[in-house]
């Protein structure tokens, strides 16, 4: 990995650069919750200015640019019994700025599924590809987990990684368009005091940690466990809304379905994020539903996230952002529910 | 100073110009892209069953495209839905697919409504397969409960092309009713030509029946099984699998030479959408060929 220092008045030129010929996404502050926070979310930027680089969270998670809620698949021409498909993976370059390092390792999780294995996704592929990703350091907030499940520290998946080390930012450099930019716009050498002030902030974010989940046999748990009241305590609670998935920065699963439009000769093949909690998930025909209570629903997304995908890739699926917990509506969260399976009187 | 970010055009690579081959899956393939397939035959075998006959248009992609006994592909009608479908022809036919579909949803019913003529889409093929192969040598029991006997036929048809792989072949075979027993126009073959001991039970008799009547599991006092060289292939019910899986177990026959299908909703075929979850594993990818070791280490698989 190759570190350089960039100054922020070059940094604040880098993006208005970067402005100026491509489509730039950041957090930006976009409402108020019901307790008065600021609600962000990463919008297309017009001006630096509204680029929020103290923001704390955003409600969802940028997965979306990369796996849209809704992405047509194929679109149809049909006539009488016969019809033709049309494919396209277009997309246009952007950047995305200020993804924390829990989002990237995110995405490097989805690029297990979506690129490196059986049947790589080309939808995802180009996204991905044409998106270059400038990451930025925090320090985390009172629920995050990140550090608990190994997703606080990212060495791959971005272009550029920033921290923050008072006049200036510290780069990581993940790849040669992140470097041309940084070259581009005076990025320095690393000297000694800027090492000592990078590990000194390491040390800090280090430190602020407050919540912790013990996830050291939770994938054996979640067989062991299996029939625990645990999952029917927090299953109850579950309304099925689905937007722990819809928020999670890793939640990749899908619906398709196909549509005709009202002249008949176009038909269009959509793919639409879903949610295992949804009531319907694992309904077939014929009135059959393998999933039709509320705790099994829940069971499974956890069975997934910590044992399933463990299973297939040696890693959980949870990179511990806790945004699924801020968004659910019965206050179900992921620390409260593995900690619960962790204690032997809860189970 | 301005910075185009270069611009990654997939639209160019060679795969966009390719059909894709759905068995060289770690190749990046247009993994929506259907092969356009023409029904020639729907042939109805009873009040809610049809086989279609369904043949590639492309001789190219027709010629490319082959199976193994137990795989599924991906129905599609463009603009009603995509189902997935178990293969029920033979793997040798390499002119048309034979899919032997209940109309029981939305995309079934409307598959029920096309004559011959119609295009459909077809992706595929996916999904794990009976190891015909390493069964060689061995008695093997193929056993079917209602439906099951659809992505069961592909090992009946690939038992007779290779029968002289294989020692004592027995199809046992149970459905609610004798209307409901599937391609009963072919027993008489199976038998006589294919060399195949055939018993077939009805939970429900009616005055053309004059078989056994009763479970599966009864036919089981009818056949002796050699534990030590015996594959099974069971298809059917969920509920069929653990009486019948079990009762093999009791025999000692290893839960590795038992071999089941599942059967789960699928959107894709490929890995990506979850909705064929089962226990740790997808339907789609590690499944619908199972055998009965994997099986009991699935939470909830049966």
């Amino acid at each position: 990995m190759l570190y350089k220092t960039i100054s922020k008045h070059n940094f604040r030129l880098m993006i208005e650069g970067l402005m100026e010929d491509n489509e730039v996404f950041g957090p930006k502050w976009r409402d108020l919750d019901m307790e008065g926070k600021k609600v962000y979310r990463f919008l297309k930027l017009n001006e630096f200015d509204e680029l929020q680089m103290d923001y704390t969270r955003t409600y969802s998670s940028p997965k979306n640019f990369f796996l849209p809620f809704k992405e047509t698949l194929a679109t149809y021409n049909l006539v009488d019994t016969d019809w033709d498909q049309d494919i396209r993976y277009t997309v246009h370059p952007r950047v995305i700025v200020g993804m924390r390092a829990c989002d990237i390792n995110a995405l490097r999780k989805l690029d297990e599924v979506m690129v490196k294995s059986a049947f790589p996704n080309p939808y995802y592929i180009a996204r991905r590809r044409n998106t270059l990703i400038i990451g930025l350091d925090h320090e985390p907030l009172e629920d995050c987990f990140c550090r608990s499940v190994d997703a606080d520290v990212v060495f791959k998946g971005f272009d550029v990684f920033l921290t923050d080390i008072d006049e200036k930012f510290f780069v990581a450099i993940g790849s040669d368009t992140g470097y041309r930019i940084i070259e581009s716009y005076g990025g320095e050498e690393v000297t000694e005091a800027d090492q000592d002030a990078y590990k000194t902030v390491k040390k800090q974010i280090e430190s602020k940690f407050k919540t912790q989940v013990d996830v050291t046999i939770v994938p054996e748990l979640m067989d062991l466990e299996f029939e625990s009241e645990v999952w029917k305590k927090w299953g109850d609670k579950c309304m099925s809304c689905g937007s722990c998935a819809m928020v999670c920065p890793t939640c990749y699963c899908y619906g398709v379905e196909e549509s005709v439009e009202l002249n008949f000769s176009q038909a269009t093949k959509q793919r639409f994020l879903y949610s295992c909690n949804l009531v319907d998930f694992a309904a077939v025909a014929g009135d059959h539903n393998f999933r039709p209570e509320s705790h099994v629903r829940l069971k499974y997304r956890y069975y997934h996230q910590f044992r399933g995908f463990v299973e297939a890739f040696n890693q959980s699926l949870c990179v511990g952002c806790n945004r699924c917990g801020a968004a659910c509506l019965a206050g179900i969260n992921p620390k409260a529910v593995i900690d619960d399976l962790n204690e032997t009187e809860k189970r | 100073m301005t910075l185009k970010i270069p611009r990654y055009e997939i639209n160019r690579e060679p795969f966009m110009t390719e059909a894709p081959d759905f068995n060289r899956k770690s190749k990046l393939l247009q993994t929506e892209r259907a092969h356009k397939a023409r029904i020639i035959a729907a042939i109805p075998l009873t009040s809610e069953e049809k086989l279609f006959q369904i043949q590639i248009l492309d001789p190219k992609e027709r010629d490319k495209f082959t199976f193994l006994p137990g795989q599924f592909v991906m129905l599609e009608l463009p603009g009603c839905g995509e189902i997935a479908i178990s293969i029920s022809g033979s793997s040798s036919n390499r002119d048309f697919i034979e899919l032997c579909i209940r109309k029981v949803g939305t995309v079934t019913n409307m598959m029920h409504r096309l004559e011959a003529g119609a295009m459909v889409g077809i992706r595929g093929p996916f999904g794990t397969h009976f190891p015909m192969q390493k069964m060689n040598g061995s008695n093997v029991l193929l056993i079917a409960g209602g439906l099951g006997i659809v992505p069961l036929r592909s090992s009946i048809f690939w038992v007779n092309e290779h029968r002289p792989d294989f020692q004592d072949v027995t199809i046992l075979y149970g459905a609610r009713d004798s209307s409901q027993l599937l391609f009963d126009y072919q027993y008489e073959e199976w038998q006589k030509i294919y060399g195949l001991n055939m018993l077939t039970i009805v939970e429900q008799p009616d005055e053309k029946w004059d078989g056994p009547v009763g479970m599966i599991t009864q036919l089981f006092a009818e056949v002796p099984i050699d534990p030590d060289d015996t594959f099974a292939i069971v298809c059917g019910p969920p509920v069929m699998f653990k009486f019948v899986c079990a009762h093999l177990s009791d025999l000692g026959l290893p839960r590795q030479r038992m071999f089941v299908s599942l059967e789960r909703r699928m959107h894709c075929g490929m890995g990506k959408c979850c909705r064929c979850n089962v226990g740790s594993t997808f339907t789609c990818l590690d499944g619908p060929v199972f055998d009965y070791w994997s099986v009991m280490n699935l939470q909830e698989a049966i």
